[in-house]
């Protein structure tokens, strides 16, 4: 009888760790070594410039893997910087002002030499030839306002400004070269600023719910809803000459793929990526069959095939696989069934996110939660610890990751763990305290050893409590693995992120459901176990 | 008669066979952070004796009982068990050796009755562990065949109680130690359990330690009683001894105050 309770209730635990775990583990996908691994921010034009390198290089025989869609400057800048990913598409003035703080210099080509002379000495990374176009700001209002206001000038705004609800993009407000450059340069401060992401900008300034925004010059958008761009009267915004911008390990060891990007060099100019972001953006067309479509009109692969057969290869974030579901053209249902397969893996890699960060979590956890139950003085402050881990937004602490452990599943486990020991520990640590403190005091009266009452007594008094925790990180954990996408995890965040991007509805709530239903699914069967665990005598009648 | 401030020698009115009293403590004191929860306090209970221990909340009574299971480890003052000082073998084994059991709540909601009943047993590694739950449950009037597998959340208080009781006397030990047992139960079921508690104890010849803040309690079903306030002994004896005490002492107040100077 010395263990019988024990062991009950430890093997739940670990069955229920293992069967989340899925076949393919801790290891990422097609983590072929000598494939140059592409990346890109999650919009629309970053995706496209990044599809179109991987395309190229495949039709130069080069081997890719795509991961698209990887977050925010800091964070695609990061992976590149820790050899995470090999190149991505880049703006000159953004390395300049956001990623080295310093002031550019008004003229492209003084711009292009003094970043690539920077990031060489400090980082070890290159700046490819520039690609041919500028993508600077486009701060822009509607027209009907333009009118009324006489606006025409970023000097003339900030004396409206104060009267305006501006819509910025988070990289935006906090970037030097953004709100709080253009506060020093025009004294530009609206009355209030949301932070809307790209996606919804557009929509929400057409609207009217803001008056301002923070556009990107080649964006199909502007052109689409008539929208005036301000004029940058005191040249504030730097040249954004947009380039790959490669590691020097890639220069070194891949240089047929330095040459193949080279290729590139001066062909594209800003109509031409404005009607490829068009199509993508407003005729909610594929990424990769526009990157297919347009390096053939560039002349740079063989074909004209116009269905895009002959876009290679589709990409894991851009998810596609040749077929060109308009955004709303195509009902919901439908576009799910066609890609029941990719969703149905997505699925998977999302239950190995969530399992093994679970897993480890319960592992991690429950032992510090009895540790603490034992050190009472201070487990409040230790819980109240782990707690805090609980607020750092998803976002900066998957952020903080890229530099420790890079890109991929690993870092994503590891965030999602930390998500995930403060129920547990909490539930854990009150469960096994609070076990019916007359029964523990009596056995103890009676001669049970303190491991006899941790096993026989207050665990199996605790399981529910401690399942009740192990439940709730489970079901935060399916949400916030969906944010895993921004750090190249995978998952149903991928739909998600990159319809965010895309402007795809269909898309994000092809991801978006199925991680719904995840949960609910999860919660049910936790639930199920946490009934299970509970001893026959404690149950409600 | 014997009251005073200090320590207190209350005579052995048992006769005991040997020469040692069965459970005895000596000047013990006891400090929880400020409070003082015994102060130089002494018993001495005989072999097969029944002594209470009364007095009002915070009195140090519950804390001297738990010294005898070294539930409780007295800042000074020595406790015996049989002549030996508790402190020299092991808790563990001490306490399986010592019956014991508390006001209320005290079983183990996820297990059966029966499992409850042969805990002591078990833990004391006996191979008729099981026979003497069932032979325990059957003194105690709770017959295993009916009561066996249920849960103690199906039990009332008293029968709760009962299975208590059977836990503890289950190894067949010298002493139980018993804190406020019947506190929790209704008049008429405390009068039942008190009774076949009396004759339970008289059968098995136990040596009890009963602590109560029910003065009447501790005259019917005790040979002796031990009055204790603020940690310290105030007086010891028979219920007559006790009836004789100085007018105007702490004593005779208590006594009033329960209806049984």
């Amino acid at each position: 009888m010395r263990q019988a309770v024990l062991q009950p209730t430890l093997l739940t635990m670990a069955v229920l760790a293992i069967s989340f775990l899925g076949p393919s583990g801790l290891q990422a996908q097609g983590a072929d070594r000598d494939a140059v691994r592409i990346g890109s921010k999650n919009f629309g034009e970053s995706y496209l410039l990044a599809e179109m390198f991987a395309q190229l290089l495949e039709a130069r025989g080069v081997t890719v893997e795509r991961r698209l869609g990887l977050g925010a400057t800091e964070i695609v800048f990061q992976a590149l910087r820790t050899g995470a990913i090999d190149v991505y598409p880049e703006y000159t003035g953004t390395g300049l002002l956001a990623i080295l703080g310093t002031d550019p210099p008004a003229d492209a080509g003084a711009a292009y030499r003094q970043v690539s002379a920077a990031f060489r000495a400090r980082y070890d990374l290159r700046w490819l030839p520039p690609l041919g176009f500028e993508n600077t700001y486009a701060i822009a209002v509607r027209p009907a306002m333009a009118d009324s206001l006489a606006l025409t000038t970023l000097s003339g705004l900030a004396e409206v400004a104060a009267e305006l609800t501006a819509g910025f993009t988070p990289d935006f407000i906090g970037r030097a070269d953004g709100l709080p450059g253009l506060r020093s340069a025009y004294g530009i401060d609206p009355g209030e600023v949301r932070s809307l992401l790209q996606a919804v900008k557009y929509e929400a300034l057409v609207a009217g719910d803001v008056d301002v925004i923070d556009g990107y010059a080649t964006d199909g958008r502007i052109a689409r809803y008539d929208l005036r761009v301000l004029e940058d009267d005191r040249g504030f915004f730097p040249p954004y000459d947009a380039a790959p911008l490669a590691t020097g390990e890639l220069v070194r060891t891949h240089p047929e793929a330095v040459a193949a990007l080279s290729e590139m060099a001066g062909l594209l100019d800003e109509a031409f990526v404005r009607g490829l972001n068009a199509r993508v953006e407003v005729e909610g067309a594929e990424v990769s069959v526009v990157a297919g479509d347009a390096l053939r009109e560039l002349g740079l692969v063989e074909g004209t095939d116009p269905d895009g057969a002959g876009g290679a290869s589709s990409g894991e974030g851009s998810g596609g696989d040749g077929l060109a579901p308009g955004g709303g053209a195509e009902g919901l249902p439908a576009y799910l069934w066609t890609r029941r397969s990719e969703l149905g893996s997505m699925t998977l890699r999302h239950l190995v996110l969530v399992g093994w960060s679970l897993g480890l979590g319960i592992l991690l956890a429950v032992p510090l939660g009895l540790l603490l139950e034992r050190r009472r003085q201070v487990a409040e402050g230790v819980i109240r610890g782990v707690g805090l881990l609980q607020t750092i937004p998803s976002i900066a602490l998957l952020a903080f990751m890229i530099p420790l452990l890079g890109i991929g599943v690993v870092p994503a486990v590891v965030a999602l763990l930390l998500y995930s020991l403060f129920p547990i520990v909490r539930n854990t640590y009150t469960g096994v305290r609070d076990a019916d403190p007359e029964a523990v005091a009596a056995a103890r009266a009676l001669g049970m050893t303190e491991l006899q009452l941790l096993g026989q007594v207050r665990l199996p008094l605790a399981a529910p409590v401690i399942m009740a925790g192990i439940r709730t990180a489970a079901v935060i954990n399916v949400g916030t693995a969906t944010l895993a996408a921004f750090i190249g995890a995978g998952g149903l965040g991928d739909p998600i992120v990159a319809g965010l991007a895309l402007s795809n509805t269909t898309q994000v709530l092809s991801g978006a459901l199925p991680a719904a239903a995840l949960a609910l699914l999860v919660d049910a069967g936790l639930a199920g176990v946490e009934r299970a665990v509970t001893p026959r005598g404690v149950q409600e009648v | 008669m014997t009251e005073t401030h200090s320590y207190v020698e209350p005579p052995s009115r048992q006769s005991t066979s040997s020469g040692s009293p069965h459970l005895e403590a000596r000047r013990v004191t006891k400090r929880f952070g400020a409070t003082t929860a015994l102060l130089e306090a002494g018993i001495q209970v005989a072999r097969g004796e029944r002594v209470a221990l009364v007095g009002e909340s915070g009195s140090g009574k519950t804390t001297l009982l738990r010294c005898f299971n070294r539930m409780v480890t007295p800042d000074a003052g020595t406790v015996l068990l049989d002549g030996q000082p508790v402190v020299r073998g092991d808790a563990v084994e001490l306490r399986r050796s010592v019956g014991y059991v508390q006001q209320e709540g005290g079983l183990l909601p996820h297990w059966t009755v029966l499992r409850n009943a042969c805990l002591v047993p078990r833990l004391r590694g006996m191979d008729d562990a099981r026979n003497r739950g069932l032979e325990a449950l059957d003194l105690v009037g709770l017959p295993a065949e009916e009561f066996g597998e249920r849960w103690p959340r199906e039990l009332s208080g008293g029968q709760r109680q009962r299975v208590a009781l059977a836990r503890a006397l289950a190894a067949r030990p010298e002493v139980v130690l018993l804190d406020e047992p019947f506190g929790a139960l209704d008049a008429l079921t405390r009068h039942e359990l008190q009774s076949s508690f009396v004759e339970l104890a008289e059968t098995l010849g136990v040596t009890v330690l009963l602590v109560t803040h029910d003065l009447e309690e501790a005259f019917r079903l005790t040979h002796r009683t031990v009055v204790l306030q603020a940690g310290r002994v105030e007086a010891a004896g028979t219920p007559n001894e006790l009836r004789s005490c100085e007018l105007e002492s702490y004593t005779y107040r208590l006594l009033r105050k329960a209806g049984v100077a």
